[in-house]
């Protein structure tokens, strides 16, 4: 009980801190000071506490997006365990209702973005679906070899046995594994080398094209649940890549968030010393990123 | 110990992938350094103990592979004042997935190979992973020799040629006496030297890198 109630308080409170983090490293490779580390939480708070505009062309889809959207992925970070501390909700063959909430949440954002009827949001929508043709694969991929390695199909399983349950000879593939799941988080989160969160020239854009109309509450909805996103996807890469126990089972807890926060700092590396790539060559790295999965499990499986 | 080498082999397939993928050519000047960086860390991990010669090709193959040649060849691009690879003759999307497909096919084959052999006693000599990873990194430096056109670009190629040659020759460290070893590294970087030289020259007599203009004579 303890263990869920944790889980789901780190769930909710830790995701805006990654922002912050991601904010500061990126303000200190550009010599600046950067807005302070709970930056995001004001942001939020002051975003819920404003009024909002709709247009008159919107209609209930507009304003159930950003709402369905975040709980969709509050309802994939209770499926994964965060470190040491096991899934509040697991059962077999979670990792397909995992990957198609995420899928539930970019339906009702780019259905959101469309029903406005700007030209933007449309393009907007339809380059997150293309990229995510490719990026669900290669998430696919990824739970396909570590079900395979751990011949189980719930992720707590599959993600908590790593706990040096995993046999030896499964860290070739577990290295392209992660590999990956990193360049996944960069285009989920829709960080830089795919989308750049801080532009706002309409041609570049991808997922901050598809919330232009929304404001207020809405838009500090959405602001919320892609930095609850990031958290979730990280706890994921986390429990491959550095599955660290301690043995006290708070001393686990601090760990993950420290873990968490160390992941974001890399986001925030990678941000400051990556540009951009063109939009049509994101496809490439996202067949990368396929390529790491599938290789990853045919080594497994030969 | 074998789970590191063949994570180690595994990440050296991964930058194959992304040297395919690359139009900026200093990535992929950097993607090869790094890949003979750690090749030379692959030659000290491949023993239990760390003899005189192993110790010393593997320095050297970090030295060479990771720091000089780089150096050698980011000069003469920063020379010859090109960027990118434009309009390769294989695209680069489609060069990957011909990476990856070989890739896979090299690997699979050598798992038939082994499963037809003669089932040898006890543990295997060599880990699993090294002879398809050096097959699979030469059909790579293949694919960017022939379709790529800018010269440097051909000779990051021949790089990763010999780099999947050397994954081979870790087996081999002790078989092979140093002053060979240390003689094939020689060699490279001279080699590597002089063509930068040369692609100095053929970027000064015909303005382009374009290895398709040395069809056309010139004094």
């Amino acid at each position: 009980m303890l263990d869920a109630l944790v889980h789901v308080l780190m769930l909710f409170l830790l995701p805006p801190l990654l922002f912050g983090v991601i904010g500061k490293v990126k303000a200190f490779f550009a010599g600046r000071k950067g807005p302070p580390l709970l930056q995001s939480y004001r942001d939020i708070s002051k975003l819920l506490g404003k009024g909002s505009v709709f247009s008159g062309t919107t209609s209930w889809v507009f304003r159930a997006g950003p709402i369905v959207a975040l709980v969709a992925v509050a309802v994939a970070g209770l499926l994964l365990p965060f470190g040491a501390s096991s899934a509040p909700v697991s059962f077999a063959g979670d990792m397909i209702l995992f990957a198609y909430l995420f899928a539930l949440s970019r339906f009702f954002t780019t259905a959101a973005a469309l029903d406005t009827g700007s030209a933007f949001e449309g393009m907007g929508a339809a380059r997150e679906v293309a990229f995510a043709c490719l990026s669900e694969p290669a998430l696919f991929f990824v739970f396909l070899a570590l079900s395979k390695l751990t011949r189980s199909l719930s992720l707590s399983d599959m993600l908590g046995a790593s706990a040096g349950g995993l046999p030896a000879a499964a860290m070739a593939p577990l290295v392209l594994l992660c590999l990956g799941l990193f360049v996944i988080i960069l285009a989920e989160t829709c960080r830089i080398p795919v989308d750049d969160p801080a532009t706002h020239l309409e041609l570049t854009m991808i997922h901050e094209a598809m919330i232009l109309d929304h404001s207020g509450p809405l838009l500090g909805l959405i602001e919320y649940s892609a930095s609850m996103k990031l958290l979730v996807l990280e706890s994921l890469l986390i429990s491959l890549a550095l599955p660290f126990r301690s043995g006290s089972a708070w001393l686990d807890r601090g760990l993950f968030a420290a873990e968490t926060l160390v992941l974001a700092a890399c986001i925030g590396v990678m941000e400051s010393v990556m540009a951009r790539l063109r939009m049509r060559r994101v496809p490439y790295l996202l067949t990368g990123a396929l390529l790491l999965g599938g290789s990853g499990f045919i080594l497994l499986v030969r | 110990m074998f789970d590191l080498i063949n994570a180690l082999l595994v990440t050296l397939l991964a930058l194959n992938l992304f040297a395919l993928g690359t139009s900026r050519i200093q990535s992929v000047i950097r993607i090869v350094a790094v890949q003979g960086a750690l090749l030379g860390l692959l030659t000290l991990l491949m023993h239990d103990s760390l003899s005189f010669p192993v110790l010393l090709s593997g320095i050297a193959a970090v030295l060479i592979k990771g720091l000089v040649i780089p150096a050698v060849m980011m000069r003469s691009l920063r020379a010859a004042d090109i960027k990118r690879e434009v309009e390769p003759f294989i695209g680069f999307l489609p060069s990957i997935l011909l990476g990856a497909v070989a890739t896979a096919a090299v690997i699979l084959l050598f798992q038939a190979l082994t499963a037809a052999g003669p089932a040898s006693a006890g543990a295997p000599i060599a880990p699993s992973l090294i002879a398809p990873a050096s097959v699979s990194t030469i059909l790579v430096g293949f694919i960017i020799l022939v379709s790529r056109y800018k010269a440097i670009t051909q000779v990051l190629g021949y790089l990763v040629l010999e780099n999947g040659i050397y994954i081979f020759g870790t087996l081999l460290v002790e078989a092979i006496p140093l002053v060979v070893e240390m003689g094939m590294l020689l060699d490279l970087f001279v080699g590597v030297f002089v063509i930068s030289i040369i692609t100095n020259h053929i970027n000064r007599a015909f303005s382009s890198m374009d290895t398709r203009r040395l069809v056309s004579l010139k004094e």
